[in-house]
């Protein structure tokens, strides 16, 4: 699975530029499913199975986007100025690399400034090594994402864009390994989750499922002096109870939790105060549904270097699959 | 008809009508009249929803027609009076995003009536230097009526700024240029629809608090892609030091702006593309609008039903939201000739996925 | 009473920041020839309006000065499209951005005023008002065209037009002192077809609202008994403290302090009294703030009053004013000019 984490994490797609990453990931998953479809505002739809007595339909999100820059202008000697697509940190920028879609590279550069706090994205500039305007491979509208390969430490794997990339892996590889289920699935690659969760908002509209989950990287607080967070690297995949947009609702808390435990599989509860993912969207979609989100605890996220634990990765599959091949009965 | 639209003295009269007319957000009844004047007679279907938008339709000939949602918002900025603290003196608020360093000492219209009332301020000669160095509050301003006329204004009331439509030489000054212009060109491009489409035209109302007619009217709707007209900032003036404004987000003079990306939407890349290349194929000007914050109808458009592929296009207009803003006739005749040349050269194939980049 | 509003309206509507007074004194020029003996202008471009009395010479006279000119504003450069201005009188620059303007070039050219956005300013002035030397004035043109027709010197008024907010009230510019000159005015058609005693200067002075030059000049060159400014006062508002403004419509204010002579005051308030016109009082400091403080010390002295009109938010482009007020102040100084005879520079006593 690395290799495919690896070709996922090295794709420059920001939001609302999504395409090739959604072709790497309908090349990965034509074979595993019975319908391919792209909706209007690019989400990668695919479905497995058909709904039987004993399924639901079941809508699965892992976003394809990643956060990255957009050029607002480039000044007369060829520095480009941006502004942020989703939510990206100034004190991660200065000194950092960037790569355009169009194959270009740039170093982040900021104004001189004499205070000790970080400078504001108005005080920073992309340098692509061009001397004056006319040179420059990138103009007003340019987007790029951060530059960095992926790397592995032992166990742990880091990269840009493990948010989300590691998600679409989870699933991807969930479908290479589901053998039979009795649900229809709709495994939904979707765009600018970043900006406001905004294809997961009109892929549930459209699919109308019965219930909802999300795959997407969760904090830890296992760093020193971090925020107080249960949840570690290493210890499992996590089943979110809440964030900072959603309640998870209890039953499937306990589905997910009771499935872990049958197929003696680690897991960890999950509380986190800040953020959200898709799951925030699909659960007020239309009339409403049950939603969860299953979680790869991730450190440094929208940092150029994400890391999550293999061990948690390929327990997020084995859980996956353990959830998706039984009938479901949320008590 | 199919001509190419253009703006000629009627056009000019209607924007005169229409920046003059006062509704606020929440009760623009006074613009949804003039609107529905103007294109009952000239559509196939037109109707007023729950919220007030006005919703029409005309259809186009030939198979497999793309159903095209053009939206602009008839509301403007504006204030509603809260309190009648004294005679002729009225607490009020603001309703949608105004600075309030722009208040004092403006004339403004209130309610149906159009009462000329003013927004005065404490007369130089009583202020300190100290106090002139604090921004007067909306709280420490009332709108005075005159003295006996209290009894023709109540709670409730909405209040506009009082200026009126003007020629600058090349430019217009007006109030509610956001998004009257809008408001104008979609009324001329629904005169000249071109066949190829169904042009599902929506009067948005509440678009400054909240984008809340929009969402439901392109519910309503379901089109296959929609052009949002709304009026962008032009932040085109000079530094204070001489150095380069790299922050204009448009310019005035340089033609329709295309939005890329705001903070409330990523636009579809198909569907820029196409205007870009409809602009440089007819020799229109065009710019680009700088990316980064502010938003238009399109924020609530493009995340309707099951996504609908959205672009928006703007006048370029100074001083938005304050008593006179200030855009360009050319730029106006520029965006009416791009956006009507998009939509002529429309075919389904433009959505195809493989297109979207 | 609603006579003197088209004249009030017209009077506002002209053009005459201070020191470049022509265009409005043309305007008043124009009424007063008919309703003068003689009519000249001084050396600071003062307009002096004679009505001849009929005692023998050398006859006493009584100047009435109404101050015309206006504040606004004067371009100091040309920046590409835009305008930096600087202030001609005392203006508070919170109420500029977004003003209609006319920019008076080789052209008169209709502007707004601009606040530049925050990334444009100086990092501490992004929050809070913006001071008047970074606002901008924006004619609509392109570059070359203002190039053209505007230079570093050109005046720029106020645009706001009038506004009618009754019968009897009007707001607008310049009724600063503009209501003053209608008032004056209305005094001179009262007395057109009367015989006076004493000779009558009716000046609309210059440059009040910088140097107070044109009433101090103008008192020098005609050396008169008495001299009366009729200026405005502070209405009562929002804002406004109540122990120093006065209710629009309630009467002409008489005011008393060092700048007048008590026995002037007095007179007047029994002149009010037997005329009916209602009255307030008003205490003014040592600087009276008006032509009444340049007057009173011309040449040797002369013995001065202060007239007040009450106005809503002086100096400001939505000033506002009761036309009954303006009618009573005119009415008050044509009977007080009507009723000085031979005997009165004898009983003008100090106590």
């Amino acid at each position: 699975m690395k290799e495919l984490i690896r070709k996922l994490v090295e794709t420059p797609a920001p939001s609302g530029y999504e395409a090739k990453a959604r072709e790497l990931i309908r090349l990965e998953i034509a074979s595993r499913v019975d319908e391919i479809h792209v909706d209007a505002l690019g989400n990668l739809i695919a479905r497995k199975g058909q709904v039987s007595p004993q399924g639901m339909k079941i809508m699965l999100s892992a976003h394809m986007d990643e956060i990255g820059l957009i050029v607002t202008h480039v000044d007369e000697y060829g520095f480009a100025r941006f502004t942020t697509i989703g939510g990206v940190r100034a004190h991660n920028l200065p000194g950092g690399r960037v790569r355009f879609m169009n194959g270009a590279l740039g170093v982040i550069g900021q104004q001189h400034h004499s205070e000790a706090k970080p400078s504001a994205f108005e005080e920073m500039f992309i340098d692509v090594g061009s001397k004056n305007r006319k040179d420059s491979p990138v103009r007003l509208g340019d987007v790029a994402v951060f530059e960095r390969p992926f790397t592995e430490m032992g166990d742990r794997l880091v990269a840009k864009s493990m948010d989300d990339r590691i998600g679409v892996a989870v699933l991807i590889e969930t479908l290479r390994q589901l053998d039979s289920t009795p649900h229809e699935i709709y495994c939904v690659f979707s765009v600018q989750e970043e900006v406001g969760l905004r294809g997961a908002t009109t892929a549930a509209f459209g699919i109308d499922p019965h219930l909802g989950l999300a795959v997407d990287v969760t904090g830890t607080g296992d760093t020193p002096k971090d925020v107080k967070m249960d949840v570690s690297l290493g210890k499992g995949p996590a089943v979110k109870v809440r964030d900072g947009g959603m309640l998870t609702d209890p039953r499937v808390v306990s589905w997910m939790s009771h499935t872990a435990e049958k197929a003696r599989l680690p897991y960890q509860l999950e509380i986190l105060e800040y953020g959200t993912t898709d799951a925030r969207v699909m659960q007020v979609s239309r009339a409403g549904m049950p939603v969860g989100c299953l979680s790869i605890p991730c450190r440094y996220i929208h940092s150029p270097s994400e890391m999550v634990d293999y061990g948690d990765v390929q327990n997020a599959v084995r859980l996956m699959s353990a959830l998706l091949s039984a009938p479901i009965d949320l008590g | 008809m199919n001509n190419v639209p253009t703006i000629a003295n009627v056009q000019m009269k209607l924007l005169e009508r229409l920046t003059n007319a006062c509704a606020v957000s929440g009760d623009e009844n006074e613009v949804r009249q003039i609107v529905l004047d103007q294109i009952r007679p000239i559509v196939d279907e037109a109707r007023v929803d729950a919220l007030g938008n006005v919703l029409a339709t005309k259809r186009g000939q030939g198979e497999n027609r793309l159903r095209v949602l053009l939206a602009a918002h008839m509301d403007e900025v504006g204030f509603i009076i809260t309190h009648n603290d004294d005679s002729s003196f009225f607490r009020f608020e603001t309703v949608g995003g105004i600075d309030a360093r722009y208040l004092a000492g403006k004339p403004v219209l209130v309610g149906k009536e159009h009462i000329p009332g003013v927004i005065g301020a404490k007369p130089v000669h009583l202020t300190s230097s100290d106090e002139r160095r604090q921004s007067i509050t909306v709280d420490a301003l009332r709108i005075d009526v005159g003295p006996g006329n209290g009894s023709k204004v109540k709670t409730g009331d909405r209040a506009t700024f009082a200026t009126s439509f003007t020629r600058l030489g090349p430019s217009l000054r007006a109030k509610a240029l956001d998004d009257r212009l809008g408001v104008a060109t979609l009324i001329e491009l629904v005169r000249h629809a071109p066949a190829n489409i169904d042009l599902l035209a929506a009067f948005t109302v509440q678009e400054e608090v909240g984008l809340r007619g929009a969402g439901v009217a392109a519910y309503a709707f379901d089109p296959d892609l929609a052009i949002i007209l709304d009026s962008t900032p032009a932040h085109d003036l000079p530094a204070w030091d001489a150095s380069e404004n790299t922050r204009y987000n448009t310019r005035l003079g340089a033609g329709p702006a295309i939005y890329v990306a705001d903070r409330g939407t990523l636009y579809d890349t198909r569907l820029v593309r196409h205007l870009v290349e409809t602009a440089e194929a007819g020799g229109i000007p065009y710019q680009i609008r700088q990316p980064g914050g502010g938003g238009t109808d399109a924020g609530a458009v493009h995340k309707q039903r099951a996504g609908i592929p959205s672009v928006s296009v703007s006048v370029p207009g100074r001083y938005p939201h304050t008593p006179a803003g200030v855009a360009r006739l050319s730029d106006w005749k520029n965006t009416l000739a791009l956006v009507h040349a998009a939509l002529a050269r429309l075919e389904p194939r433009l959505l195809s996925p493989d297109d979207k980049s | 009473m609603n006579e003197i509003l088209p004249f009030l309206k017209k009077l506002i509507s002209s053009s005459g920041l201070s020191g470049n007074e022509a265009p409005v004194r043309e305007m008043i020029s124009e009424h007063w020839q008919p309703i003068a003996d003689e009519v000249s202008v001084s050396r600071l471009g003062s307009l002096h309006a004679l009505k001849r009395g009929t005692l023998p010479e050398p006859r006493p006279s009584l100047l009435i000065a109404a101050h015309m000119d206006a504040i606004g504003m004067m371009v100091t450069s040309v920046v590409g499209e835009f305008l930096h201005i600087a202030e001609v009188g005392g203006i508070d620059a919170r109420v500029l951005p977004g003003q209609l303007v006319i920019v008076h070039g080789r052209k008169e050219l209709p502007g707004v005023i601009a606040q530049p956005p925050a990334h444009l300013l100086p990092p501490e002035e992004r929050n809070g008002p913006v001071a008047l030397s970074n606002l901008l004035v924006d004619t609509g043109l392109t570059a070359p065209e203002v190039a053209r027709l505007v230079r570093a010197g050109d005046l720029v008024s106020f645009a706001q037009s009038p506004i009618e907010l009754s019968k009897d009230t009007l707001a607008g510019h310049t009724l600063d002192n503009r209501a003053s000159v209608a008032a004056l005015t209305t005094c001179l058609q009262l007395l057109q077809k009367r015989l006076l005693d004493w000779d009558l200067w009716a000046v609309a002075s210059s440059q009040e609202e910088e140097t107070l030059g044109g009433a101090a000049t103008s008192a020098f060159q005609l050396r008169p008994s008495l001299a009366v400014a009729v200026d405005v006062t502070f209405g009562s508002g929002p804002g406004t403290p109540s122990h120093r403004a006065y209710e629009l419509g309630n009467g002409v204010i008489l005011c008393m302090g060092p700048n007048i002579h008590p026995a002037l005051h007095k007179t007047f308030k029994e002149l009010a009294d037997r005329l009916e016109i209602p009255y307030k009082v008003e205490v003014t400091g040592p600087h009276s703030g008006t032509d009444a403080y340049a007057m009173q010390v011309a040449a040797d002295g002369i013995p001065t009053m202060l007239i007040g009109i009450p106005l809503r938010y002086m100096h400001t482009p939505v000033e506002v004013v009761s036309l009954k007020d303006i009618t009573r102040t005119g009415r008050l100084l044509a009977e007080f000019a009507a009723s000085l005879d031979a005997e009165f520079m004898n009983k003008l006593a100090w106590e």
